[in-house]
């Protein structure tokens, strides 16, 4: 019992077997973002409309993702909706979708607040020469936003990725859920085990949202350069 | 101004009042049609070809998976006995001991195998078969002053952890016994260990395999208190699997698979003292 928690991460296939658990988790963020942002975007145009109905059903839309926390929704989309009505998916595929519908809704505030904030005048001189507004849009306002919704999608991404550790409740085999079977089934042999697994899954979880954040942040920094001259 | 938004809260909050009406009807409606269609019948498994099993897989040596990414343990050997006697592959869902009643309920999995006790509570909910195991409260203590009476408790410090069935049974059957109460395993063991006490009070099961690493403890007083069993479980009203798996247990038992699977699973981890008749059921 003597000898360091360390040798738990290099037992056997423990340290492929967490790799794969990362894997699982960078897939599901992975695809959820990319989704979640193509629509979240679209969404982010159609709030900008002066169309009322349009705007309340997407406001509700927002909210209800945004209110209910994370946890909740996981459960209710992998246990309750199944009982009540007959939708089945298995949990990654689930978790997949949860995540994407979360981040549509996330993003289109995001992509309205920054066509909003795109200065009136730029709207009003597209009008003046005759855009319509699928042109409009296209070539005045979208190109203009993007530079302002760039660290806040940056932002999400990231917080995406770090509440994957949440799909360990339905079953999905994540990095966080194979750590604790690698823990558990050392606990008696290891008892320093569990800092080394979690130190890891630390590490994992830096090593990916690091680079994103050190992005935003230049990014943030190239744009007030650039909007200040 | 603040009339509006005033509306506007109340749109929003009759808009989420309806979407609940609309989700609890459904479910009222829905359940009287899903008896004819049990999608875990012992028909529909065999036509699909794969049984659904929750396991744990972080409680060994019960459900966990061991260093080379194998599900093994006393609850995954019986859940591959069960696939092999029904014919059909098993797949695994890994599950956590508050959500086993869920996966079942929600048809994630078909049945669950996962050190789940038979209480007056969950029976309400979903539906038992036949216990393949039994567990209650055991007592650790020193082997130089070991302690194998409960009339040699009285009036003595027992260690036990807040909210197990060990501090349940002594608050209300042992009222002479002093206990020193402890937020976790780490904590009450330590406690033990600095002769804080007695003895030490929780599920057998887990004092077998902790005094195994504590040669100079011994379990001294096995089973105190009202036994509890362990049994396979299925969806609330699923009588083909449920019928099923009460034979299977049956069967099981008169070949005495379960004394097998304690030597190869649970032996290892449990040491000498405990014979396999202290965890399986004796054939009736």
């Amino acid at each position: 019992m003597d000898h360091s928690g360390i040798s738990v991460l290099f037992e056997g296939t423990n340290f492929e077997r967490l790799l794969g658990g990362l894997w699982v988790t960078v897939k599901i963020a992975a695809v959820a973002l990319i989704v979640g942002l193509i629509l979240g975007i679209v969404l982010g145009v159609l709030r900008t409309f002066k169309n009322r109905p349009l705007r309340v059903i997407l406001r509700l839309y927002l909210e209800f993702f945004r209110i209910v926390p994370t946890v909740v929704l996981l459960f209710l989309f992998y246990y309750i909706l199944p009982r009540e009505m007959n939708f089945n998916l298995p949990g990654d595929q689930l978790a997949t979708l949860v995540f994407a519908l979360w981040v549509a809704a996330e993003m289109s505030d995001i992509v309205r607040g920054a066509l909003i904030s795109v200065p009136q005048h730029q709207r009003e001189s597209g009008k003046a020469i005759g855009l319509n507004r699928y042109q409009l849009y296209r070539y005045v306002l979208i190109p203009q936003a993007i530079s302002l919704e760039i660290p806040a999608t940056i932002n999400l991404a990231t917080r995406v990725i770090k509440t994957t550790s949440l799909l360990m409740l339905i079953s999905v085999m994540d990095v966080i859920n194979i750590g604790q079977q690698i823990i558990e089934a050392n606990n008696h042999t290891h008892p320093t085990g569990v800092f080394w697994v979690y130190g890891l899954i630390f590490l994992f979880y830096f090593l990916i949202d690091y680079p994103l954040s050190w992005w935003a942040k230049r990014l943030e920094k190239k744009r007030l350069e650039r909007a200040n001259g | 101004m603040k009339k509006k938004s005033f509306a506007r809260i109340i749109a929003v909050v009759s808009v989420f009042a309806a979407l609940l009406l609309v989700l609890t009807g459904c479910g009222n409606s829905k359940k009287s049609s899903s008896e004819s269609n049990n999608p875990s019948s012992v028909q529909q498994i065999k036509k699909n070809g794969t049984i659904r099993v929750a396991v744990f897989g972080d409680l060994p040596p019960y459900g966990w998976v061991n260093k080379d990414g194998k599900r093994v343990g006393y609850d995954v050997t019986l859940a591959h006995q069960v696939a092999k006697d029904l014919g059909v592959k098993v797949k695994f869902v890994q599950v956590n001991a508050n959500n086993r009643v869920d996966a079942l309920n929600s048809n994630k999995v078909d049945l669950v195998l996962a050190n789940f006790t038979v209480t007056p509570e969950r029976k309400q909910v979903i539906d038992f078969a036949k216990p393949y195991m039994k567990v209650s409260v055991g007592v650790v203590s020193p082997k130089n002053k070991a302690i194998t009476k409960a009339s040699q408790l009285q009036g003595k410090n027992v260690i036990v952890t807040k909210g197990t069935t060990a501090e349940n049974y002594f608050t209300s059957k042992q009222p002479n016994v002093k206990l020193l109460k402890f937020d976790s395993k780490t904590q009450q063991f330590n406690a033990l260990k600095n002769g804080r006490g007695v003895a030490l009070a929780d599920d057998n099961s887990y004092l077998y395999a902790w005094s195994k690493d504590n040669p100079s403890y011994t379990v001294g007083i096995k089973s105190i208190g009202p036994k509890s069993y362990i049994a396979p479980a299925v969806k609330k009203g699923n009588k083909s699997l449920l019928n099923w798996t009460n034979k299977e247990i049956d069967k099981l038992t008169k070949q005495s698979f379960f004394v097998k699977d304690y030597n190869t699973q649970l032996k290892p981890y449990f040491g000498k003292e405990v014979k396999p008749s202290d965890i399986v059921l004796p054939v009736k």
